[in-house]
Order: structure tokens, then sequence, then C-alpha cells
């Protein structure tokens, strides 16, 4: 995000002008020890910057899901990283097609994620069936099962596709009030 | 290869000649337990009643000059129409011939076919998909479970008269915080996509005189 301009809403680029804040904001902190910020600002600052997804690869989009993850797009720039245990994680992404049989598996997967926590659901199969929509077999969409924030469409979707579904969910989460006002 | 041959097994006259020698020996071996036995589309077929699977299959592997001794893959046809519905098809491999044999048996529905698990293990899971997806019984199966559906799926899905999107469907239930099942209700009206869609089959549909039609560049 950088450091943004309250007047503009545009980040600062590095320079003099940046260099001011910052020392600023150092001078701050050494003389008084502390600064002060909005919390729930940082709050979601620290939650889209952090965002660990749970492995939860289904079927080919898996692959892409996992392109995604490697070197070439690579998700660490972005603070994420897979997780193999839905108790340290923040977002699921359903990859694939979910079957009725997998359907309780997933529902208990997503049960056992603390809050806050967000689903990402990839491909045709996973946002409405797709290919496999009048199957005796295929849930017709997984927010049938979980709810769902971000819909990724392609079947399957590329790398980037993925990618870009994240940094949308990233936007979701800054806009998002954590501290509800009655 | 010329075009002509194209859909079939390229069977030189050699290996023809080997698969009818084999396909009279099999015939000479099987005896009276014997059906039919010809070579189809370059491949022997051997029919047998049910009952007598076991007995066949423990004789073809056993004889030093056929020497079926693989079971590759045990599966199930539909016929509808006929009085005995399935064909239970067991694929055998002889590596000793570098040849291949399919074993078939018609089963009625609710008539049971002996499980050869005890004479090839690879029987196993194969014979519990059958059951699962055609629900033919075979008798003497350690563990006949179903082995893809989901647990508690009612119906045999490969059943040529079994509908396509199933009886029910899975959802989240809220107040029962758990996964429900729930008759299928299709919120998109079924679509069968068939020679009408524009995107198939309009090399048919095109006259040959049509503006943007030529022959010439299509082959090209």
């Amino acid at each position: 995000m950088g450091i943004m301009d309250p007047a503009k809403a545009a980040p600062i680029p590095p320079g003099a002008d940046q260099d001011a804040i910052l020392r600023a904001v150092g001078d701050e902190i050494t003389n008084r020890g502390f600064v002060i910020a909005k919390a729930d600002k940082l709050f979601n600052w620290a939650r889209s910057g952090s965002l660990w997804p749970m492995t939860f690869g289904l079927a080919c989009c898996a692959v892409e899901m996992m392109h995604s993850a490697a070197s070439r797009y690579d998700m660490d720039r972005y603070g994420m990283l897979f997780r193999p245990s839905p108790r340290q994680s923040d977002v699921m992404i359903v990859a694939g097609t979910l079957t009725n049989k997998m359907a309780p598996a997933l529902r208990r997967v997503y049960d056992q994620m603390p809050e806050p926590r967000w689903v990402l659901s990839m491909g045709s199969c996973a946002n409405g069936g797709g290919y496999y929509h009048y199957s005796y077999a295929v849930v017709r969409g997984c927010d049938r099962i979980v709810p769902v924030d971000v819909y990724v469409p392609g079947c399957p979707p590329t790398a980037e596709a993925l990618i870009y579904g994240l940094l949308q969910l990233q936007k979701k989460i800054r806009r998002t009030a954590t501290i509800a006002r009655a | 290869m010329t075009e002509t041959n194209m859909p079939d097994m390229p069977v030189t006259e050699d290996t023809e000649t080997a698969l009818i020698t084999m396909a009279d020996h099999i015939a000479d071996v099987v005896d009276t337990m014997t059906v039919s036995c010809a070579v189809v589309r370059g491949e022997i077929e051997l029919r047998v009643n049910p009952a007598d699977i076991p007995q066949v299959l423990t004789l073809l592997r056993g004889d030093r000059q056929a020497a079926f001794n693989q079971l590759i893959d045990l599966t199930a046809v539909d016929y509808p129409e006929r009085e005995a519905r399935f064909d239970v098809v067991y694929l055998m491999l002889s590596m000793n011939n570098n040849m291949r044999m399919r074993l078939v048996a018609a089963v009625a529905e609710g008539q049971a076919i002996p499980s050869v698990t005890n004479l090839f293990l690879s029987a196993n899971w194969a014979e519990r998909e059958v059951w699962d997806m055609f629900g033919i019984f075979f008798s003497g199966h350690p563990d006949l479970r179903r082995l893809l559906t989901d647990y508690g799926f009612e119906g045999h899905p490969l059943r040529k008269d079994f509908p396509l999107t199933g009886h029910v469907e899975v959802r989240y239930d809220d107040t029962q915080r758990r996964v429900v099942n729930e008759p299928v209700h299709l919120v998109q009206e079924f679509r069968d996509f068939d020679f009408l869609s524009p995107w198939e089959g309009m090399q048919t549909q095109i006259a040959p005189d049509a503006p943007g039609h030529d022959d010439s560049e299509q082959k090209g």
C-alpha cells in the first residue's frame, strides 16, 4: 500500500516527501515512545497483508492454484502462504469440483477455521457446478455449503486470475469496518 | 495407414490368424461352458453363463498355452431392452502371448454372479464399483460396499434408467448446522446439447453453396 496521502487518496512515492513523513514518525517514537493510528485501519492492514489460504485443492483448478503460489507469480509477495491446517488459515480457496460426498468435509474444514475467515470460490465448478451442473454427484456451487466472498470465473482460471481474485479480496477486507458502531 | 481403417485397431494377417487359433483353443479348454467364442474387432470375445465365470477364469489362467493370468479390468454394460439386461465384462491379458480377451456374461436384474476376488485380488474394488454403479450383486465378495458414490446414496447411476441429475442434492442448513440432503430442484432448466446447437454438427447444416462455405478451405 505504501504511505497514503489522505488529501489526494494516493500513495506518496519514495523520495524527499516520503522521507520527511517517515522521519517525523521516527521522531515521534523517539520523543514520546508511541504513535497513533486508527485501530480498524491497522487491523485491516494486518489482515489483508497476511492472508493465509487453506490448502483445499479439489481438481484441476488446484494445479493453477499451485502455479499462483510457485515462483513465477509467487503469492508470498502478498504475505499469502498455504497452510496445511484450517486452524492456521484465514481464507479457503475452493479450487475445483465439489462433490456431494466431499461437501460435509468442506463444511467441517470451514467450521474449523478461526474468525475472521473468507472463502474464495475458484473456477466454474465451485461457482455453480460448471460442466457438472446437472450431475447426480456434484454440488451446484460451493455457496450452497459455505458463504463465498469472491468468485473467480474460468475453467480453470489462470494463475493471474486467481491472484487478481485474491487482490480483490484484500480490497474487500480493507473497506470492511472492523469495529461495528451502534 | 489409410483413412478407411482408422476407427478399427490395425490387425495384421498374422495376428488375426494367431487370434483365431487362440479363440479355437479357448473354446476347446472351456468346452461345454462356452456360449460363444469369436474374434470380434481384433479381440477374442468369449461368452459364458454367469455361474461358470470362476471356473472359466481358473481354466484360462491355469492353461499353459492360453495363460490369461491378469485381470485388467472388470466392468458392466447396461442394455435395458434385453431380458438379461447387464453384460458383465472381464478384460483379461495374457502376458505370455501378448493377447487380450473379453469374457462376457449376461446377467439379469437381481441375479447374483459369483465373485472372483479369491482368484484375482484386483477384482475386489472393481466388483465394488460394478455393484455401486449397476447394482449387480457379487456373491462371495468379502466386503461388497459402495465404492464411489455418497454415503447413503440410493440408486445405481450407470443404469440407463437412472436420471442424470439423480434424486437428491446437498445444502448446508444453518438451523441444523449440518449438510442436508434434499430432493433435486433445478434452478436452470435441463439442457441437452444435441445437434440443433449452433456449436455442434454445423458441417451438415450448411448448404454447399451458402456464402462463406468453401470446400477447398476446409480440406486445406
